[in-house]
C-alpha cells in the first residue's frame, strides 16, 4: 500500500488506464505540460506525450465535442473541464449530444468517455467555482456519475470509468484534493454503481458523497461519543448506477434516514433516494426521512458564509441528535 | 490570401483540375436524382400523415451531398444536420430503412428512435445527423483527431448551413482543427436563409464562411453548390489535402433550398425573382444538360432517372409493410449492455 493524495491518486489512475491501453488519450485546458491547474494531471504529459495528453484552447464546446467524437471512432478519451461550473457551457455537447446518441442511434454509437471536472466548494471561490453539480448530469438519461471521497476511491473509480463502454462524468472534489490514503498496490480497479458502508451503526442511516463523507463520517463518531447514538455512514461512490440495495439494506437495519448533499436543495440526489426509499422501504422507517442540504441559493464567496452553506459536522450533529430525540 | 480562390469555381475551373472520368459523372447524376426522388416522395407522404413530426429538405442541394458523397472513400466519416437525407443516401445507405426512419418504424434506421433529424449509419460512414445547429462541427474535429491519432487516413467531412457559421461551436471546431491540423473538411451549404431570415441582414460578412476563413489560417474557398462538378472537384482537393496532413479546409458552397425551412414553411419570406432565379439553376436539369452536351448518351441517363424512381417505390413499399417499433424497445439501448438500468 501507498499513500497518495487523492490528485496524486486520479494522475494515477489515469496513467495506469493510458499504460494499458493505447485509445486511452487525455485531452483538456492546461492538462499537458502544465499538468493540470489543480495538479490533477500531473507527471502524465512527461510520461506520455503531447500526442496522448492534449492541450487545448479554452473552448469546452471543442473538448466535450472532440471527446466524443474521438470516442465515436475508437478511441477512449478522458476530457478535463477546469470547474465543474464550466459544464454550463458545453451542457448541449453532454445533454443532446454524449447522452442520447446511442440510444438515438438505437445503439449504433458507443462513447467510452470520460468527463473529469473539479466540483464543488471549500476554496471560497464564489459562486460560478464552487457549485456541486452532480446532480445537473443526474437527471439526464444516459450518463453515469461518479464522486470519489478518497485516494483509493480516485484511483480505482477513475480505472473504471475509463474501462466502462458509456459517458462516465468523474466529479473529482476540490476540498479534497489534497487529503492523503492509501492505495493499493498494483492494478486497481473498482465497480461503478457500488456504494459503501465506511462505517456500521444502527441507529440511523447516513448517505453522503464525496466531500460530505468525511463530515459525516466525523459527525457519527460524535454522536457516538456524545449520545451513544451509532450511525451507519454510507458513501454513495456513484450516484449512476445508484446502489439502491445498500441503502435499502441498510435502513431496514437501522430504521431511519439522513441524506448529506452539497448541492442546492431543489432536486438534489438525496431527493431521489428520499423518494426510492418512501416507496420501497417505508415499512422499515421509524420517522420521516431527513434531507440535510445547502440551502437554495449560489454559493457566497465570503469564508463565513459558504461554511454556513454547506452542510457542517455541528450541523450533521445536530440534526441527527434532534430528529432521533424527537422520535422517542 | 489569393483572390482567384475566393471566386466559385466554375466548370472551366473544374475542368483545369481535371474533369471527372464518365463513371464519375454518371455516379454524380445517380445520386442527386436518387435524392430528387426521395425527398420528393417523403413530402408528399408527409402530407399523406405518414411521416410524422417534421423534415427539413435538401431538394435544390442534392449537388453538394452528392459531389462530396462520391468523392469520400468507404471508411470517411460524415456528419451532417437535421437536413441530413441526401448526406445519408449519398454514403449508400439503403432507401428502405431512411424511409421506415421517417414512418417510425421498426425497421427503421435506428429502429424509429432517431426520426428525420437524426439518421444515422454507422457502417456506411454516416456518423450522425445533429439537430443541435453547430454541434457537429466539434464532434466532427474529434473524429478527424482520432483518425490522426490512429494514422487511419480517414477523413470527416462536416456538413452544416449558413446560420452555423454564426454559432459559438463552429469558431471553437474551426480553431481547434486547425490547431491540430485536423483531417476534416467543413462543408457550410450557403442556401441564402438561416431558417426564415437572409443569411446576409444577420451576418456581418458577406461570405459568412468564406470571409472567416482567414481568422482560422485557412484559405477562403467559395463553390458554385448547384454544379456537380465544380463541387466533386473542391471535395477531391480538400480531401487530399486533410490526409495527407495538410489540415482542415472551411468550403462554402453556393446554393439554394427549393423550398421552406421545415415542412411547416412555405418560405414566402423569399422573393420571386430570387426564387426563379435559383430554381432555373436546379442542379440536376443543370447537369443533365451538361451530361448530354459533352455526349452522354440520353438513354442512359434515362435508365438511372428509372432506376432511381423503382428504387423509391420499392423503398416506400418496403416501409410502408413494416411494423411499428417493438414496444419492448423502448428501454434498450441506451447503455453500451444494450439496456437502460440505472440503480440495482
Amino acid at each position: 500500500m501507498a499513500e497518495l493524495t487523492y490528485r496524486a491518486a486520479m494522475a494515477a489512475g489515469i496513467a495506469q488506464e493510458m499504460d494499458r491501453d493505447p485509445s486511452v488519450v487525455l485531452v483538456g485546458e492546461d492538462v499537458g505540460a502544465a499538468g493540470g491547474v489543480f495538479k490533477l494531471t500531473e507527471g502524465l504529459f512527461e510520461r506520455f506525450g503531447s500526442r496522448r495528453v492534449v492541450d487545448t484552447p479554452i473552448s469546452e464546446q471543442a473538448i466535450v465535442g472532440a471527446a466524443m467524437g474521438a470516442a465515436m471512432t475508437g478511441l477512449r478519451p478522458v476530457a478535463e473541464l477546469m470547474f465543474s461550473d464550466f459544464f454550463a457551457v458545453t451542457w448541449d455537447m453532454v445533454v443532446n449530444q454524449i447522452a442520447k446518441t446511442r440510444y438515438m442511434t438505437n445503439g449504433q454509437v458507443s462513447l467510452p468517455l470520460v468527463l473529469t471536472t473539479a466540483n464543488g466548494a471549500g476554496l471560497r471561490f464564489g459562486a460560478q467555482h464552487s457549485q456541486s453539480v452532480e446532480n445537473w448530469a443526474m437527471a439526464i438519461p444516459g450518463l453515469k456519475i461518479v464522486a470519489p471521497s478518497t485516494p483509493a476511491d480516485a484511483f480505482g473509480l477513475m480505472a473504471a470509468a475509463i474501462r466502462d463502454p458509456d459517458p462516465v462524468i468523474y466529479t473529482a472534489h476540490k476540498a479534497l484534493f489534497a487529503t492523503k490514503g492509501e492505495v493499493p498496490d498494483g492494478e486497481h480497479l473498482d465497480t461503478l454503481g457500488t456504494a459503501r458502508i465506511v462505517r456500521a451503526g444502527t441507529d440511523a442511516t447516513i448517505v453522503a458523497l464525496a466531500a460530505m463523507v468525511p463530515r459525516a463520517l466525523e459527525a457519527a463518531n460524535r454522536l457516538q461519543d456524545s449520545d451513544g447514538i451509532s450511525a451507519e455512514v454510507i458513501d454513495l461512490r456513484s450516484l449512476v448506477p445508484l446502489d439502491t440495495r445498500t441503502i435499502l439494506a441498510s435502513v431496514e437495519k437501522t430504521a431511519r434516514l439522513f441524506t448529506v448533499e452539497e448541492n442546492p436543495r431543489l432536486c438534489g440526489w438525496g431527493a431521489e433516494i428520499a423518494s426510492i426509499v418512501a416507496d420501497e422501504g417505508f415499512y422499515s422507517l421509524d420517522a420521516p426521512i431527513v434531507r440535510i442540504t445547502t440551502p437554495h441559493v449560489p454559493l457566497a464567496a465570503a469564508a463565513n458564509l459558504e461554511d454556513l452553506a454547506i452542510p457542517s459536522v455541528e450541523r450533521i450533529v445536530e440534526t441527527v441528535r434532534r430528529r432521533l430525540d424527537e422520535a422517542r | 490570401m489569393s483572390t482567384t480562390q475566393a471566386q466559385p469555381t466554375g466548370p472551366a475551373d473544374a475542368a483545369a483540375s481535371g474533369a471527372p472520368s464518365d463513371e464519375v459523372r454518371l455516379e454524380l447524376y445517380r445520386v442527386m436524382v436518387e435524392c430528387r426522388l426521395f425527398e420528393k416522395r417523403a413530402q408528399e407522404l408527409f402530407f399523406e400523415g405518414l411521416v410524422r413530426g417534421t423534415t427539413h429538405l435538401g431538394t435544390g442541394q442534392e449537388a453538394v451531398a452528392a459531389g462530396f458523397g462520391v468523392a469520400m472513400r468507404g471508411d470517411d466519416h460524415t456528419f451532417c444536420t437535421y437536413r441530413g437525407h441526401n448526406h445519408t443516401l449519398a454514403r449508400g445507405v439503403p432507401m428502405a430503412p431512411v424511409y421506415a426512419e421517417l414512418f417510425g418504424r421498426d425497421t427503421g434506421l435506428m429502429g424509429g428512435k432517431g426520426g428525420s433529424m437524426h439518421l444515422t449509419s454507422v457502417e456506411h460512414g454516416a456518423m450522425g445527423s445533429y439537430a443541435i445547429v453547430g454541434a457537429h462541427l466539434p464532434i466532427a474535429v474529434g473524429a478527424a483527431w482520432s483518425a490522426q491519432y490512429r494514422e487511419s487516413g480517414q477523413v470527416a467531412v462536416c456538413f452544416f448551413g449558413d446560420g452555423t457559421t454564426n454559432i459559438g461551436a463552429f469558431h471553437e471546431a474551426l480553431n481547434m482543427a486547425a490547431v491540430w491540423k485536423a483531417p476534416v473538411v467543413f462543408v457550410c451549404e450557403n442556401n441564402q436563409y438561416m431558417e426564415y431570415t437572409p443569411i446576409r441582414s444577420v451576418t456581418a460578412v458577406d461570405r459568412p464562411a468564406a470571409d472567416r476563413a482567414s481568422a482560422y489560417g485557412l484559405e477562403p474557398i467559395v463553390v458554385d453548390g448547384n454544379d456537380a462538378d465544380a463541387v466533386y472537384a473542391v471535395a477531391v482537393a480538400a480531401l487530399k489535402r486533410a490526409r495527407s496532413g495538410e489540415g482542415p479546409s472551411l468550403i462554402e458552397a453556393l446554393t439554394y433550398r427549393h423550398g421552406g425551412h421545415s415542412r411547416a414553411d412555405p418560405a414566402k419570406y423569399r422573393p420571386e425573382e430570387e426564387v426563379k432565379s435559383w430554381l432555373a439553376r436546379d442542379p440536376i436539369p443543370l447537369y443533365r444538360a451538361r451530361l448530354t452536351e459533352s455526349g452522354v448518351d440520353t438513354a442512359a441517363l434515362d435508365a438511372i432517372d428509372e432506376a432511381a424512381a423503382a428504387k423509391v417505390t420499392e423503398a416506400e413499399m418496403a416501409a410502408k409493410a413494416a411494423p411499428e417499433p417493438d414496444p419492448a424497445g423502448l428501454e434498450t439501448q441506451m447503455w453500451a449492455d444494450g439496456g437502460s438500468a440505472w440503480r440495482n
